[in-house]
C-alpha cells in the first residue's frame, strides 16, 4: 500500500515537471520570437536603409531641406521638421489638458465618475487613427481656416493656410495621445501615498496648492513616463496625420503651414518607389527608429532616475 | 538546472530556426502558384481552380475589381485577385513573378518594356481638372495649368479668376494619375541637361488618394486639383481645358488634351486561365463594364 503511493506520488511529481519545463520552454519561445522579431527588422531596416546615407551623403541626406524622389534629390530635413513640429506643437496643447484632466479625475471628481469619465477616455485609444484622420480633414481642417486663420490675420493681414497644417495635425494628434497621458498620469497622481496629502493639509495647504506642491511633484516620474510614451505615439503616427498636414515637403514658417512628416513620406511613396528611393525611404525609416529608441531611453533612465526614490 | 535550460534554449532556438525556414519557404511556394496558376489549367480535362493576380495602379483598381467580379460570375473555377500598389509596383510585380498581370495608368516607359512580354489596352481615361465650386472660372488652358503647377502663377486673376491664392493640391510623387498629368501638361518634363524632373511646386498640398483630393478640393476654396475623369462628382466643379469639356466622346476623339490609357501588361508564358480574362476585357461584354465604370472603351 506504501509503496502503491509513493510510487504515484513520484509519477506524479514527475509529470508535473515535466509540464512545468514544456510551460516554461514555451514562454522563452514566446520571449524568442519577440526578441527575434526587433532584432531581425533592425537588421533589415538598417541593411536597407544604410546604403542611402552613402549613396546620397550623410550630410546631404541628413540636411538638404528639399525632398523630391522624382527628381533624385533626397533631403529630410523638412521631413523631420515636420515630425518634430507637428509633435511638439500636439503635446503643447496635449500635456497640459491631459495632466490637468488627469488631476481632475484622480483629485477633483468623485471616485464613481471618475471611473466613468476614464473609461471615456480610453475609448479614445480604441478609435482607428484612420477615423482621426477623416475626422480631422472634414471637421478641424475646415475649423482652423475659417476660425483659427481670421485671429492670425488680425496681427498678420497676409496669412494664408488651406487648413492643411500643423495645427489641425496637432490637433487632432493631442486627442489621440490623451489617452497615454490621462490614465497613466492618473495611475502616478493616485499612487502618492495619501501621508503626502494629509501632511500637506495639515501644514495648512489648501487643495489646489497640495495639488500643485505636493501630489503633481511626487507623480512627476510617471507624468513624464506617460508624457514620453505620448510623444513616441505621436512620432509614430501616421494614418491621421497623413490625411490631415497638407504633406508638402517644405521647411514650415508657421503653424499654419503644411508639412510632410518621416511617416507619412514613407506610407505615401513606398507602394511607388524603384530602388534608390526605396533605398531612401528605408533610411526615413532608420532616422524615425533612431528618434523613437532615443525618446524610449530618455523615458526609461527619466523613470528609473525619479522612481527609484519611491520604490 | 543550469545545463537543462542550455539544453532546451539550443532545442527552442532550433525550433524557431525551423519555423522561420518553413515560413519563408511557404512563402516562395506561395509566390510560385501566383505566377503559374495561368498555366495548370491548360489540359482541357476538369476544370481545376486558377487563380489570376493582378496588382498595379490603383487608378484602374476599382475596374479591375468590376471585371473580376463579373468574369468569376461565369467562371467559377477563376479566382481572380486585384492588388493595388501603383503603376511602378505593377511592372515590379510582373518582373518578380508574383503577378499574372501589372496594371498600368500610363504608358509604358522604354525602359520598362523588357518587362512586358505582352500589353493590352484595356480601357482609356480622361483626367479632369477640378475645382471649388465656389470658383468663377470655368476654362483653362494646359500652359496655364503647367504655370499653376509649377508655381509660376499663384494668384487665380493671373488666369483669368477671381483675386485669391491658389491653392494647389496634387498627389504622391510615384502616383499614376500625378505623373499622368505632367506628362501631358509639362508640369514633368526635361531639365536643361536633358534630365526628366518633375517641376510641381514644394508648397503644393500632397494628398495621396482621389478621394482625398476631391475631399480637399470640395472642402477648402480657391483651390485646383485632378482626379480620373471617372472619379468626378457633384462635390467639385470640372474646368474645361482648352475649350472643351472634359467627356469620354472628347477623350476618344482625342480633342480632351488631358487623358491617358489603361493597360494591362504580362511577362511571358501567360497562362490560359489568365489570358481568356483578358480576352473577356477586350470583348464587347468586357468593354461595356469599362463603359458602366465610368472609363472609356479601348476600341
Amino acid at each position: 500500500m506504501r509503496i502503491i503511493t509513493i510510487a504515484s506520488e513520484q509519477k506524479r511529481r514527475r509529470s508535473r515537471s515535466v509540464r512545468e519545463a514544456t510551460i516554461e520552454r514555451l514562454l522563452f519561445l514566446a520571449g524568442i520570437v519577440g526578441a527575434l522579431s526587433v532584432a531581425l527588422i533592425t537588421v533589415f531596416l538598417f541593411a536597407s536603409g544604410l546604403p542611402a546615407f552613402a549613396n546620397f551623403g550623410l550630410g546631404n541626406f541628413l540636411f538638404e531641406t528639399r525632398w523630391s524622389p522624382t527628381n533624385g534629390v533626397y533631403g529630410t530635413l523638412a521631413l523631420t521638421a515636420g515630425t518634430l513640429s507637428v509633435t511638439l506643437t500636439a503635446l503643447v496643447i496635449g500635456i497640459p489638458s491631459g495632466v490637468a484632466c488627469a488631476v481632475f479625475l484622480s483629485e477633483i471628481l468623485p471616485p464613481k465618475a471618475a471611473r466613468a469619465f476614464k473609461f471615456a477616455i480610453e475609448l479614445l485609444a480604441g478609435i482607428p487613427s484612420v477615423v482621426y484622420g477623416f475626422f480631422g480633414l472634414i471637421v478641424v481642417v475646415p475649423a482652423v481656416r475659417m476660425y483659427i486663420l481670421p485671429i492670425v490675420r488680425l496681427w498678420d493681414p497676409d496669412a494664408h493656410t488651406t487648413g492643411l497644417s500643423i495645427l489641425s495635425g496637432a490637433i487632432i494628434l493631442a486627442v489621440m495621445i490623451l489617452p497615454t497621458i490621462v490614465s497613466l498620469s492618473e495611475n502616478a497622481i493616485s499612487s502618492v501615498p495619501e501621508e503626502y496629502k494629509e501632511a500637506s493639509l495639515a501644514l495648512g495647504a489648501n487643495k489646489r496648492q497640495t495639488i500643485a506642491r505636493v501630489l503633481i511633484p511626487a507623480a512627476k516620474s510617471g507624468i513624464l513616463a506617460s508624457i514620453i510614451l505620448g510623444m513616441g505615439r505621436a512620432v509614430g503616427e501616421t494614418m491621421a496625420v497623413l490625411l490631415i498636414t497638407g504633406n508638402a515637403a517644405v521647411m514650415p514658417k508657421s503653424l499654419l503651414d503644411p508639412v510632410a512628416t518621416l511617416t507619412g513620406t514613407i506610407a505615401m511613396e513606398m507602394s511607388y518607389a524603384d530602388t534608390s528611393h526605396q533605398q531612401a525611404l528605408f533610411a526615413v525609416g532608420v532616422i524615425l527608429f533612431l528618434i523613437i529608441m532615443l525618446l524610449n531611453a530618455v523615458a526609461q533612465t527619466a523613470a528609473k532616475r525619479m522612481g527609484a526614490r519611491r520604490s | 538546472m543550469k545545463k537543462r535550460y542550455v539544453k532546451s534554449t539550443v532545442a527552442t532556438l532550433a525550433a524557431v530556426l525551423v519555423a522561420i525556414g518553413m515560413t519563408a519557404c511557404s512563402a516562395s511556394d506561395k509566390s510560385n502558384d501566383a505566377s503559374s496558376a495561368g498555366t495548370s489549367s491548360g489540359e482541357g480535362e476538369a476544370p481545376e481552380s486558377v487563380t489570376v493576380v493582378i496588382a498595379g495602379s490603383t487608378s484602374v483598381q476599382p475596374l479591375s475589381e468590376m471585371l473580376a467580379e463579373a468574369y468569376m460570375d461565369d467562371h467559377p473555377e477563376v479566382g481572380i485577385e486585384v492588388q493595388g500598389g501603383g503603376s511602378g509596383q505593377g511592372i515590379k510585380a510582373v518582373e518578380e513573378k508574383i503577378a499574372d498581370f501589372g496594371a498600368l495608368s500610363r504608358e509604358l516607359k522604354s525602359e520598362e518594356e523588357v518587362v512586358a512580354a505582352e500589353q493590352f489596352l484595356i480601357a482609356k481615361d480622361g483626367i479632369a481638372v477640378v475645382v471649388n465650386n465656389a470658383t468663377e472660372l470655368s476654362d483653362i488652358t494646359v500652359e496655364q495649368l503647367k504655370r499653376i503647377y509649377t508655381g509660376e502663377v499663384a494668384n487665380w486673376s493671373e488666369v483669368g479668376g477671381g483675386d485669391a491664392k491658389i491653392n494647389v493640391i496634387t498627389r504622391e510623387e510615384g502616383s499614376g494619375t500625378r505623373s499622368a498629368f505632367g506628362e501631358l501638361t509639362g508640369v514633368l518634363g526635361k531639365d536643361e541637361n536633358g534630365e526628366e524632373r518633375d517641376f510641381t511646386i514644394d508648397s503644393a498640398i500632397v494628398q495621396n488618394s482621389t478621394g482625398a483630393v476631391l475631399q480637399t478640393v470640395a472642402a477648402t476654396p480657391d483651390s485646383i486639383g485632378f482626379v480620373s475623369l471617372g472619379s468626378v462628382d457633384d462635390s467639385v466643379k470640372v474646368l474645361e481645358v482648352e475649350g472643351v469639356k472634359a467627356s469620354k466622346e472628347t477623350v476618344v476623339s482625342g480633342e480632351y488634351k488631358i487623358s491617358r490609357p489603361f493597360l494591362y501588361i504580362c511577362g511571358p508564358n501567360l497562362g490560359d486561365g489568365a489570358r481568356s480574362f483578358a480576352e473577356f476585357i477586350l470583348s464587347g461584354e468586357g468593354q461595356a463594364i469599362v463603359e458602366d465604370a465610368g472609363f472609356i472603351a479601348a476600341a
